[in-house]
């Protein structure tokens, strides 16, 4: 089963078209990074705040979206107090909470389904040359071996553990592609017989 | 592109969002923990080779950017994309295709010193020249001191191209994918 990032909820972020979330993510890091104002980003920080709020999102999904930069952006603000004085340290790392925040909003509040939707939909206004149809079977093939990988790497470590070589990257990641890539065959074997031309 | 193509390319996507689960190994003497997931770039260079290698990491690129948490630790959602780090990522797609690139060209003969300096080459060099140029653009830290905090990640790095290296050849020797014929 994949997981994903998607809070459930009906509010008006959740109903915009993820086109238009895109669009806004994008504008307000460029003006975060092209005015280099503390005023710009008090403005960008209470936007995102109001973004949360209206969403329904909790501090906590706040928390989780600036988590994992957590460390750099100590380091960050390190190097910066000792080059640049508190203030400037501050401000980078502020900025940088801003943009991980908002681009957080986007994934909270957007279904990977959407996403999709959008991005098939985006693919009929492409030229001819873009394979589109391949585009489309490439994303629905590994939204399907992602699971199946998955399932191939537990058995693969259960085999080498009791081999006692559970920690031995070789040892797992050989059988692991070589098992994935003689599946390939088989599969692509199958599409064939389902008629999807090459 | 065959559909056989397009098979193993969606394949080694869901192969490193895999090695993203793997419970990171800690060096002994830094603490800095290394995980499988970039082994997988490696490998899907590697492998694959340049073309289908590269293609491989952008889908599962774009996998992460629309809200599935693959990447080590959990992480996804576009903000993985704005952080210090995001460097790192584009790296990745070029990593994967310059390893795939010159081990295509390095195919018959391949030796295990021949990967291992690939791997490096691809996975340390190229990755850190467009990895460590970001963190100075977006966090307005100097080169110097970006390289700096860079290092300590360099001796995980170079175990990782030993790893792969001898899965390069493994495969290479049991299942090769860039040198076959396609039937």
């Amino acid at each position: 089963m994949l997981t994903e990032l998607y809070v459930v909820g009906q509010s008006p972020l959740h109903l915009a078209p993820p086109a238009l979330k895109l669009g806004l993510l994008f504008v307000y890091c460029t003006l975060l990074f092209v005015i280099p104002h503390p005023g710009v980003l008090a403005i960008g920080a209470v936007l995102v705040a109001l973004g949360y709020g209206l969403s329904g999102l909790k501090a906590s999904h706040a928390v989780m979206a600036v988590r994992p930069a957590f460390y750099v952006l100590v380091i960050i603000f390190a190097v910066q107090l000792w080059l640049e004085g508190p203030g400037m340290a501050a401000y980078i790392v502020a900025r940088f909470a801003c943009l991980l925040m908002a681009a957080s909003l986007v994934t909270f509040t957007t279904k990977a389904s959407e996403f999709i939707d959008g991005i098939l939909a985006a693919l009929t206004y492409a030229p001819a040359w873009v394979p589109k149809a391949k585009i489309a079977l490439a994303m629905s093939l590994v939204w399907r071996f992602i699971p199946m990988v998955r399932g191939i790497f537990d058995e693969v470590r259960e085999a080498q553990s009791a081999r006692g070589l559970g920690r031995n990257m070789t040892a797992l990641f050989v059988p692991i592609i070589v098992r994935t890539l003689k599946s390939a065959d088989e599969i692509s074997e199958a599409i064939h017989a389902r008629s999807l031309e090459d | 592109m065959t559909t056989r193509d397009i098979v193993f390319i969606a394949l080694f996507a869901a192969i490193t969002a895999v090695a993203g689960i793997f419970p990171p190994i800690t060096l002994p003497l830094l603490s800095v923990p290394i995980t499988a997931q970039s082994l997988g770039v490696m490998l899907a260079g590697g492998v694959l080779g340049a073309k289908r290698g590269a293609l491989s990491i952008i889908l599962l690129l774009v996998l992460v950017a629309i809200g599935l948490p693959l990447l080590s630790g959990g992480r996804g959602g576009l903000a993985v994309f704005l952080g210090p780090s995001a460097g790192f990522l584009a790296g990745w797609v070029v990593a994967a295709f310059v390893i795939g690139w010159l081990t295509e060209r390095f195919w018959d003969g391949l030796s295990f010193i021949h990967a291992a300096l690939i791997c490096a080459f691809g996975g340390i060099v190229v990755m850190y020249l467009i990895g460590i140029p970001w963190i100075t653009l977006s966090a307005g830290v100097p080169l110097a001191k970006a390289i700096g905090g860079s290092i300590a990640f360099i001796p995980g790095d170079l175990v990782k191209c030993v790893i792969a290296a001898g899965v390069m050849i493994t495969v290479k020797r049991s299942y090769p994918i860039i040198g076959a014929r396609v039937a």
